[in-house]
């Protein structure tokens, strides 16, 4: 219901606003005093309430960076949980500033619903997840399978292709939220559960018996996620893309939370343009100079948000593979701060 | 104009300026150009906001490859078809289970109704319990008991629960052979030749859902479909003879015995005659599910079950609502001809409760239609789900597809409420009569 609550919002907004509240969105959220930042319902690692209802997660600390150089104080956000068929619309109506819930940037996203992404923060791809006792290995084995999956997402449109390719049949079975998705599948619904791999993981800790079932090798597809903002302001897309880039230089060049004090002493000049001791990068997108000290004080470089939320220092310990860095074997790449 | 006689009074000749009439006119004639510029501006608005955000807009989207699939399809439906088609397939999907929801509701309403004021102690109670307890739950929180509660924990493809007369026969000769003496060992072993004998079962029941048998048709099956429809013909011309046989001499005609031997009887002998070319193919347990034979979904199940029980509630109220509604004087007076109590039910209480229960009823047809979208809490894939959800937030086009999914259930229920208002119009009049 809440789909069409939006969409009639949207309509309303649209339809009897004469001109569209365009650009001054880092002013608007100045003003407000908070950023509003769109989130999923709970997926462990990228954005869920821990035990005290705090947020937490790797797009959650996206959001947190962007409050971080904005107010200098990473707790000014305010999280929407979305489900996957209502985040477009939110981020449309201007229910929420910054949609940072692991979207995947597709050209028709980018394009015919009039959102620019910003930057690729995981690097992922679609899999499937099977009961270890149906002994399939491959997921060329699963003809003939019941898959559940979340309703709404590339996954659904991805796994649909793949059987078709293969010459494959198969049953989608499609629920409004994850959870839902992922309850059928334990119950035995489906024989398989398919997602980018990162929520297979993650969703793995939600079932009954997280050691029976195992996620298959093949990955289907390509699904970088990053987050996404309206077009129409240049300045806040900016700001969302150098956020992230800020924190990815911030860990090439070893500046991390603890070390940030001991880095502005550092008589390189790389570091010196980073944390604003030399240069005006920080005004030139709007911000103060010292940014980018606020964001890894506060929250950390990319490095260290990974290891925390989805890396060796979480539940999940999901390999850094592609998300290394550019100068470790990775992708992940940020253009300089100069 | 002193004169206050009743004549038809003729108006007098008043300024245009002041008369209450044309001003009234002119007040809505107004009131009218303003909703519609007002409509019109917001059209032109949203468009032109649309455009400046670089959000796609149009219908286009309804020619280009969907590429999702969905699991239950009335028409045949793969992912590289249409968004068109699976508008097509959802509004099916909706319109299907609202049917059999509607039906299967108004049968168990009416049972439940009529029980309620049963003058057995206990039916009486058992109904009103009932009612009570279906209708004083969440509709969302039904779906969920039926679909995780109920049908989850059925066992899985490999361990389906047959049902049929084959598992029936063969927990008989379990069960004699688990006495273990002599006589009833011989009659197990007979009697699990006889299981042999009959074949595996027909239907199956596991988590996926519940699997019958498929109809196939060969060559000489019209013939059996005509001798089904000339039975179903020779039935309502039966019932014009039986109503006017009743007027002219009062001899009343067994119409119900009548119409099973036409309807069932004539497709048998049929189906004998030509060596049965309907049949049904066995579903067959093959790779990870069954194939052959029709699998109703569990999601299917669910909500049929949930929007079922639930709309019997409120419908069993309006039963005993329209059946109180007839004065006692009505009963008594039929006793008092002497009609027995089955005739006064049907000639005499059910004629004029109908007046009563036909409104109440249309709004719960209404009810049961638009709760159908809570569908996709469980996965069926309804004209919510696949449109409104899938389609939705592909093409990303929230104004339309939201547009058109109001608009597509506004006509479900005008729809809905024509016919019935069309049905409540004829007891009416055959009331008067």
């Amino acid at each position: 219901m809440k789909r069409v609550i939006i969409a009639l919002g949207l309509a309303a907004t649209l339809g009897l606003l004469s001109t569209a509240a365009s650009a001054q969105m880092l002013k608007t959220v100045k003003d407000r005093g908070t950023l509003t930042c769109g989130v999923s319902q709970g997926l462990p690692g990228f954005s869920s309430p821990d035990d005290k209802g705090a947020w937490t997660g790797l797009d959650v600390d996206l959001c947190r960076a962007m409050a971080a150089a904005i107010f200098n104080d990473a707790s000014k956000v305010k999280y929407v949980p979305l489900t996957a068929n209502a985040r477009f619309t939110a981020l449309q109506s201007g229910e929420i500033d910054v949609l940072s819930r692991n979207t995947t940037w597709t050209s028709s996203r980018d394009t015919s619903l009039g959102f620019n992404f910003a930057a690729v923060t995981y690097y992922d791809g679609q899999g499937f997840m099977v009961k270890k006792s149906l002994k399939v290995n491959s997921a060329l084995e699963l003809n003939g399978a019941s898959i559940c999956t979340q309703s709404g997402t590339t996954t659904e449109a991805n796994a649909a292709d793949y059987f078709r390719a293969n010459n494959m049949k198969f049953e989608v079975v499609k629920f409004e939220t994850a959870d839902e998705a992922i309850k059928a599948y334990d119950t035995g619904r489906c024989d398989g559960f398919t997602s980018d791999v990162s929520q297979l993981y993650a969703m793995r800790l939600k079932l009954t018996a997280m050691n029976d079932h195992v996620v298959l090798p093949e990955v289907i597809s390509k699904e970088p996620l990053g987050p996404a903002v309206r077009q129409g302001d240049d300045q806040w897309f900016d700001i969302v893309k150098w956020v992230h880039f800020a924190m990815i230089n911030a860990e090439e060049l070893g500046v991390s939370s603890k070390s940030v004090d001991e880095a502005m002493k550092s008589p390189q000049p790389e570091i010196k343009r980073l944390l604003g001791l030399e240069g005006a990068y920080g005004e030139q997108l709007g911000l103060t100079k010292d940014w980018v000290v606020r964001i890894v004080k506060l929250v950390g470089n990319y490095g260290e948000i990974f290891e925390k939320n989805v890396g060796s220092g979480s539940k999940l310990g999901i390999a850094r593979g592609l998300n290394r860095l550019w100068t470790k074997g990775g992708i992940q790449y940020a253009p300089p701060i100069r | 104009m002193s004169d206050t006689a009743p004549r038809a009074p003729k108006r007098p000749r008043v300024d245009p300026l002041y008369d209450p009439r044309v001003r009234a006119a002119v007040y809505q004639v107004l009131l009218l150009l303003l909703l519609l510029w007002l409509g019109y501006q917001v059209a032109v608005n949203v468009r032109a906001n649309l455009v400046a955000q670089n959000i796609a807009t149009g219908f286009g989207f309804f020619g280009i490859t969907a590429g999702f699939g969905i699991n239950q399809s009335l028409i045949p439906y793969q992912e590289a078809d249409t968004y068109g088609r699976a508008f097509v397939v959802g509004l099916l999907n909706t319109l299907l289970v609202s049917a059999i929801g509607i039906v299967f509701a108004t049968i168990l309403g009416f049972i439940i109704g009529i029980a309620r004021l049963s003058p057995n102690w206990l039916v009486a109670r058992i109904a009103g319990g009932y009612v009570e307890l279906i209708r004083n739950l969440p509709l969302l929180f039904q779906i969920m008991f039926w679909y995780v509660a109920v049908l989850s924990p059925l066992p899985a493809v490999r361990q389906s629960i047959g049902i049929g007369f084959q598992p029936l026969v063969q927990r008989l000769a379990d069960g004699l052979a688990w006495l273990n003496f002599d006589l009833a060992k011989a009659a197990a072993g007979l009697v699990q030749r006889f299981a042999v004998w009959i074949g595996p079962p027909e239907v199956f029941l596991n988590n996926r859902g519940l699997i019958v048998p498929e109809p196939y048709f060969h060559s000489g099956a019209g013939i059996v479909c005509a001798a089904l429809l000339a039975g179903i013909v020779a039935t309502i011309a039966m019932r014009i003879w039986a109503r006017r046989r009743l007027d002219a001499t009062g001899q009343t005609f067994p119409v119900f015995w009548a119409s099973i031997g036409l309807v069932v009887g004539l497709p048998l002998a049929a189906l004998v005659v030509l060596g049965f070319p309907v049949g049904l193919v066995q579903p067959e347990l093959r790779g990870f599910n069954f194939v052959g034979g029709i699998r109703l979904i569990p999601e299917f199940v669910a909500l049929v079950l949930a929007l079922t029980t639930y709309t019997a509630a409120f419908i069993a109220e309006v039963v005993r609502a329209g059946i109180l509604s007839v004065s006692r004087g009505q009963t008594e007076a039929a006793a008092a001809l002497g009609l027995p109590r089955k005739r006064v039910l049907n000639l005499v209480v059910v004629p004029q409760a109908m007046r009563v229960i036909t409104p109440p009823l249309t709004n719960q047809y209404l009810n049961l239609t638009k709760n159908s979208t809570l569908a996709a809490a469980i996965g069926y894939p309804d004209l919510f789900s696949v449109f409104a959800g899938s389609t939705l937030n592909i093409t990303g086009q929230a104004i339309e597809i939201i547009a058109i999914t109001m608009a597509v259930y506004l006509t479900i229920s005008l729809v809905t409420s024509l016919l019935m208002g069309w049905y409540n119009a004829r007891i009416q009049l055959a009331e008067r009569a």
